[in-house]
């Protein structure tokens, strides 16, 4: 059976709240937890393969340039080398995201150091990863100067479908009580996924099959058989776990058209993971942007005037540019507004999506702008965010499916307690601390994408679903066995979810947040067909089913099936849904920071994130993505930074030990709301994204209570000890 | 001597270079110790020798003759898992669970340290009674990073252990 | 990893005997060594396993200071009560270093044999006098976040990195060191290190064939003690600027100023000038702005790391007014 649903109209139909086994949306615990926490879930490194070989990946010791040649005679000559590859198709950058086609080929010419130009493939590990590092090859690199590095002095594009413009924001500039014209910078991210980028690639004469950490094989699929010329149907790609991907694992990168290369050229299995400097280095990184942000006020706080500009980098070629003014097309009115990105072309690593790219940086300049507005015109920093909330999407005109920025403003600030009160730096200090807090509002566009799923009752009346969907920790294991269990009458532990195989039916992939709004609406669209049969067989109509715990309308569903499966083909595509509105998640952040006096060292000691998304479908695994959220808030705010080596342009602190990623100290306590509301008009379950959201603003509320606490108005992220300091007069 | 893992005695590897985290993963097949960045930078190698952590990552397996190591298959299994790894599930304190063993296998070994009444960098004296507190407990896990940022859901996994542990015990 | 010969040394004369060639290392934790072994930063030909010499105890000495193993893990110095009571700025500054799994594994010897972070350093594609003599240093036209400020060369601007030196250097500990022939020499810590001049490949001062046998730290003195460390995380993270204080009053009269800095320099940063200001006065903000003008007299920054100056000033100042009990 197959069913399909491509949604046109909010589905005000709520199925999932028909259901009578009442799991959806409960706090269970993930199917898969004690498999992760016994250490027993198998990553793609780790599968155990007889005569896997070992592949490690050559790197480019310059910016710009070309292989002239490679001594292959020389490194066969070393212990356990079977193998160079250098073929023409290996990849020298990660795919974008749904990119569906081979990224750049051909690891002769090099765009930026580190790039990868070869692999050695030995007996063990410890051989290929001596012979990687010590393959002589000569190149030609071209003259330091005459290679573009540096974002400022580089030539730069507009990226016009990011851009707009409407009214007379110079006019509104002028002519306005209240303005504030800042300019800000962010620096480099990584997603820094603990996971390497890692595959097992295996060969049998027709057929590859890779073991990869991927977020999207639906899209993974089609890149590797571009890559290596297969057809689709002769590659297998299995990411049954991913150790974290936070956009890194988008696209198909170089370790797995590597892997994939050789192993295919060997008749062998070949396994190739990177190491930590090459996962920084070669893989994906969020551009640096340097905004500039203009608001105008009249004077009760409701702004007239909305500029928001950004210039961001990457290389030639790179379709990608961070998308930093995503939200500002629709968070705040204006009637006057302007929005333009910038994109500088340079020779540093590939610029691509890494967790909330745009919103990631963009909101927290933009919420960072807002407080000095807020302070400028003497208004408490919630209230602004209030009386400027629109009725519409200011740009498009379109109307918003659910919108819940006042509710979480507004029920964020009183569950925090939130002062409003006189806003004066320098009010509160604990010994050497100062201490104050900041808000921020939250935002996140939703999307949701075509996904497949089969769902099949057993004869034993247990279900299965399948896709290729993957779980890279936001809990989709969880989640599609709840929306099936409540759809078909089953405890969760009776549905199991087999997902990362694209044996299986194609789904969305984990990625822009939109994974489980879109293969929940597919589970869901094939539960509903196999409701549809069960009622047949139960001769009963469709809404009077009453299935709950494996029985239905007093009838156990194994004797209905009668020794038979039954299996559906849920297919969901969004319709004129994506068209007709506007659709994000919506939240607040509050935070309250210590800021030592002497030292400029910055500590967040309390942040609330209240969230609004639609549906919540498991409030443990949705609470965890907010959480998450909040962390990567206070990385962005406090310690992560790419530092890009003036001459060359590599990424000199390409480690985990010099990119601070947050550590558990850094991480207070974190209170998190949920302000479900079900969004009818953004999936067939109405639920939204999360993964993404508890990140996408929260910056800026540090940022305003490193003001608040300290006098320090700091205009770059992250507020190292270095900027807190600079900007913070004596005290 | 060869070397105990999991109470299981094995033959060291013939090269010194083997890490004593590739020896467990690649030659032994025991993948439950994972390997992030390689370079004690991260800590979801985190294994326990002779009842000490350590990272495995940046430790020769030749130089372990006559140890005794723990990793996390040594800690529970899915059939008779450990008390702190089913309040990992149940306070979710993992997503992608990548990093999880080693947090856990850290926190197996700090609740000795505990017990040891050892000092961290958040202890008010050095002298005196060591209180379990969340921000001990953080200092203390400081050495496992978690990208995922299930940090909060990490310390109330381990402080309801150590807190039932603890009346446990008294 | 280059392939190497690993030997096992039965006493320290044969340790010693074996490490006397240039292409020889020797392994105790290897917290830092295994990881440069793995960048191909070290590529000895040889690895010593020193593990099985029997320098792993603490004792205390005739004159009531206390002698540390050179294999001790930093964590049993950490831990030692005999430390936390009676020098208890040495535990706060190994508490402040790396985790409980690198101190674990970290030893009193290697420790002090740390190498740099600096990031070029650790590159093996880039230009680093201290990795490769005459390569160039990329830091500094490059990224010299971590780096030196005071005691620099155009040959070099890396800084030392660990805790537990600068400590060690402010208390006056002793390195004990074994060399050829059953010699044994004793040397400061304070002069243990060396600055980079144009031998940057020099990170201290033992020979080929020496081998660090224990710390010796003085009788314990009197007065409060301290050690501030600024980082960029609150755990896990080097230091941006450290400093230790053994600060000692009689009245309103500061009596003992041992102070020695992290971060700053080549090596742990002791100027003795420092203790001659403060000793015998009243402390005040004034004086401890001039404490701060002679330890940053020379200081000079590259760039991204001008932050420093600034920041070693105030962490001193704050240091001291904490110290001496006066109010900033």
């Amino acid at each position: 059976m197959n069913a399909y649903f491509k949604q046109d109209e909010p589905d005000t139909r709520n199925l999932l709240d028909t259901g009578k086994q009442g799991v959806i949306g409960k706090a269970l615990s993930r199917p898969e937890g004690l498999a992760k926490v016994t250490g027993t879930a198998p990553y793609s490194a780790e599968y155990q393969i007889d005569g896997c070989l070992e592949g490690v990946l050559v790197t480019a010791p310059f910016a710009r340039g070309r292989i002239t040649a490679i001594d292959k005679k020389a490194a066969l000559a070393m212990d356990g080398v079977i193998a160079v590859i250098d073929d023409p198709r290996m990849t020298t950058r990660p795919a974008q995201g749904t990119a569906a086609a081979a990224p750049e080929q051909g690891p002769g010419e090099v765009d930026y150091f580190g790039q990868p130009i070869a692999l050695i493939v030995a007996e063990t590990f410890e051989q290929a990863r001596h012979a990687a590092k010590n393959l002589p090859f000569d190149y030609e690199a071209d003259e330091i100067g005459s290679v573009p590095l540096d974002p400022e002095s580089a030539p730069r594009e507009t990226d016009d479908g990011s851009s707009m413009s409407k009214g007379d924001l110079a006019h509104a500039m002028k002519t306005a009580p209240h303005t504030v014209d800042l300019r800000y910078r962010t620096h480099g991210h990584v997603s820094a996924a603990i996971e390497p980028h890692a595959a097992i690639a295996q060969w049998d004469g027709t057929k590859l099959t890779v073991h990869a950490a991927q977020q999207m094989p639906n899209y993974n699929i089609a890149e590797l058989a571009d890559i290596t010329g297969l057809d689709e149907e002769n590659v297998r790609l299995i990411s049954r776990y991913v150790g974290g991907g936070f956009g890194s694992k988008l696209g198909v990168a170089e370790e797995t058209a590597a892997a994939a290369i050789a192993a295919m050229q060997l008749s062998r299995p070949v396994r190739v993971v990177m190491s930590r400097q090459q996962v920084m280095q070669a893989i994906g990184h969020r551009s640096e942007s340097r905004q500039r942000v203009r608001l105008a006020a009249d004077s009760g706080g409701v702004l007239t005037g909305f500029g928001h500009e950004a210039l961001v980098a990457n290389l030639p070629g790179e379709s990608f540019a961070e998308p930093v003014l995503q939200s500002s097309q629709f968070l705040y009115g204006g009637d006057n507004r302007l929005l333009k990105l910038e994109i500088a072309r340079i020779h540093r690593s590939t610029a691509a999506s890494v967790r909330a790219p745009g919103e990631a940086v963009g909101m927290p300049v933009l919420e960072a702008a807002m407080d000095v507005l807020a302070e400028e015109i003497g208004i408490d920093p919630v209230e602004l965010r209030l009386k400027n909330i629109p009725e519409k999407d200011p740009d498009t005109g379109l109307p918003f499916t659910e919108h819940g920025l006042a509710r979480c403003l507004k029920e964020g600030a009183e569950a925090f307690g939130w002062d409003s009160g006189p806003r004066q730096p320098r009010l509160k200090r604990d010994g050497d601390w100062w201490i104050g807090t900041g808000v921020a509002s939250a935002a996140r566009v939703h999307n949701v994408a075509e996904a497949k799923a089969r769902v099949t009752l057993n004869p034993d009346g247990t279900a299965s679903v399948q896709t290729d969907m993957t779980d890279i920790g936001t809990g989709t294991y969880a989640i599609l066995s709840q929306i099936a269990g409540e759809m078909l009458g089953l405890p969760p532990e009776k549905v199991l979810v087999q997902l990362g195989d694209t044996d299986f039916p194609r789904g969305p992939g984990s990625g822009g947040s939109w994974g489980a709004a879109s293969i929940g609406s597919a589970v869901l669209v094939a539960c509903e067909e196999l409701r549809g049969s069960l009622a047949e067989k139960a001769g009963v109509n469709s809404d009077e089913l009453d299935i709950a715990d494996g029985m239905l309308n007093g009838q156990p569903v194994s004797d209905l099936l009668g020794g038979k499966e039954l299996s559906a083909l849920g297919h969901y595509e969004p319709g004129k849904i994506a068209d007709d509105y506007t659709s994000s998640g919506f939240g607040a952040f509050f935070a309250e920071v210590r800021v030592n006096r002497h030292t400029g060292e910055v500590r967040v000691s309390r942040m609330l994130g209240a969230f609004a998304f639609g549906r919540v479908l498991n409030a443990k695994t949705a609470r965890s993505q907010c959480i998450g959220g909040l962390v990567w808030s206070i990385g962005t705010a406090l310690t992560e930074a790419l530092l890009f080596d003036p001459n060359d342009g590599h990424i000199a602190n390409a480690d985990l030990a010099e990119y601070h990623v947050p550590v558990h100290r850094d991480i207070p306590a974190l209170d998190v709301l949920m302000l479900e509301k079900k969004d009818a008009a953004a999936s067939a379950i109405q639920a939204k994204g999360i993964g993404e959201l508890g990140m996408c603003g929260g910056a800026g509320a540090i940022a305003n209570a490193i003001y608040n606490a300290s006098g320090a108005r700091i205009f770059e992220f992250p507020m190292t000890p270095d900027k807190v300091l600079q900007a913070m007069e004596d005290n | 001597m060869p070397i105990t893992i999991n109470d299981q005695s094995h033959e060291l590897p013939d090269d010194p270079r083997v890490s004593l985290l590739d020896f467990l993963g690649t030659h032994i097949g025991l993948t439950g110790t994972k390997k992030g960045c390689d370079h004690g930078q991260c800590g979801a190698c985190t294994v326990i020798v002779n009842g000490m952590r350590i990272n495995s990552c940046l430790s020769l397996a030749a130089l372990h003759d006559g140890d005794h190591v723990t990793t996390i298959e040594g800690i529970g299994t899915p059939t008779d898992p450990s008390a702190l790894q089913l309040s990992f599930v149940e306070h979710d304190g993992f997503q992608c669970g990548y990093c999880t063993p080693g947090q856990i296998c850290s926190a197996t070994a700090m609740a000795d340290e505990f017990a040891n009444g050892w000092p961290s960098d958040a202890s008010d004296s050095l002298t005196g009674d060591i209180a379990i507190t969340p921000e001990e407990v953080r200092e203390r896990m400081s050495g496992n990073l978690c990208r995922c940022g299930a940090y909060a859901n990490i310390i109330d996994a381990i402080m309801d252990t150590v807190t039932a542990e603890k009346e446990a015990q008294s | 990893m280059k392939p190497f010969d690993l030997q096992r040394a039965d006493g320290l004369a044969h340790a010693g005997q074996l490490c006397a060639d240039k292409h020889t290392a020797p392994i105790a934790g290897g917290t830092n060594f295994v990881d440069l072994l793995k960048l191909e930063v070290e590529t000895p030909s040889t690895v010593v396993n020193i593990n099985p010499l029997p320098l792993g105890g603490i004792e205390e000495t005739a004159d009531g200071g206390l002698s540390i193993g050179a294999l001790v893990s930093n964590t049993a110095t950490a831990v030692d009560m005999r430390v936390r009571e009676n020098w208890p700025v040495l535990a706060r500054a190994i508490l402040a270093g790396a985790t409980q799994q690198l101190r674990n594994k970290a030893t009193t010897g290697g420790n002090l044999c740390q190498r740099t972070r600096c990031y070029y350093f650790t590159n093996i594609d880039q230009p680093c006098n201290k990795r490769e003599p005459g390569s160039g240093c990329g830091a500094i036209k490059g990224v010299a976040r971590l780096h030196a400020v005071l005691g620099t060369s155009d040959h070099c601007i890396a800084t030392y990195p660990g805790d537990m030196a600068v400590v060690l250097a402010a208390l006056d500990a002793q390195v004990e060191i074994a060399g050829p022939k059953d010699s044994t020499r004793t040397v400061p810590v304070r002069d243990f290190h060396r600055l980079p001049g144009d031998q940057p490949w020099k990170d201290n001062v033992l020979e080929d064939g020496e081998i660090i046998t224990a710390v010796t730290l003085p009788a314990p003195v009197a007065g409060r003690q301290v050690y501030r460390k600024v980082r960029e995380r609150s755990s896990y993270a080097f230091a941006l600027v450290s400093v230790a204080a053994v600060i000692d009053m009689d009245g309103d009269s500061i009596t003992r100023a041992d102070l020695a800095f992290g971060g700053l320099a080549h090596k742990p940063w002791h100027d003795p000038r420092i203790a001659d200001l403060l000793v015998g006065q009243s402390p005040s903000e004034a004086l401890f702005d001039k404490a701060a003008d002679l330890l940053l007299e020379e200081a000079q920054g590259y760039g991204e790391n001008d932050f420093k100056i600034p920041l070693a000033r105030r962490t001193l100042k704050a240091v001291l007014a904490e110290a001496t009990g006066v109010k900033p």
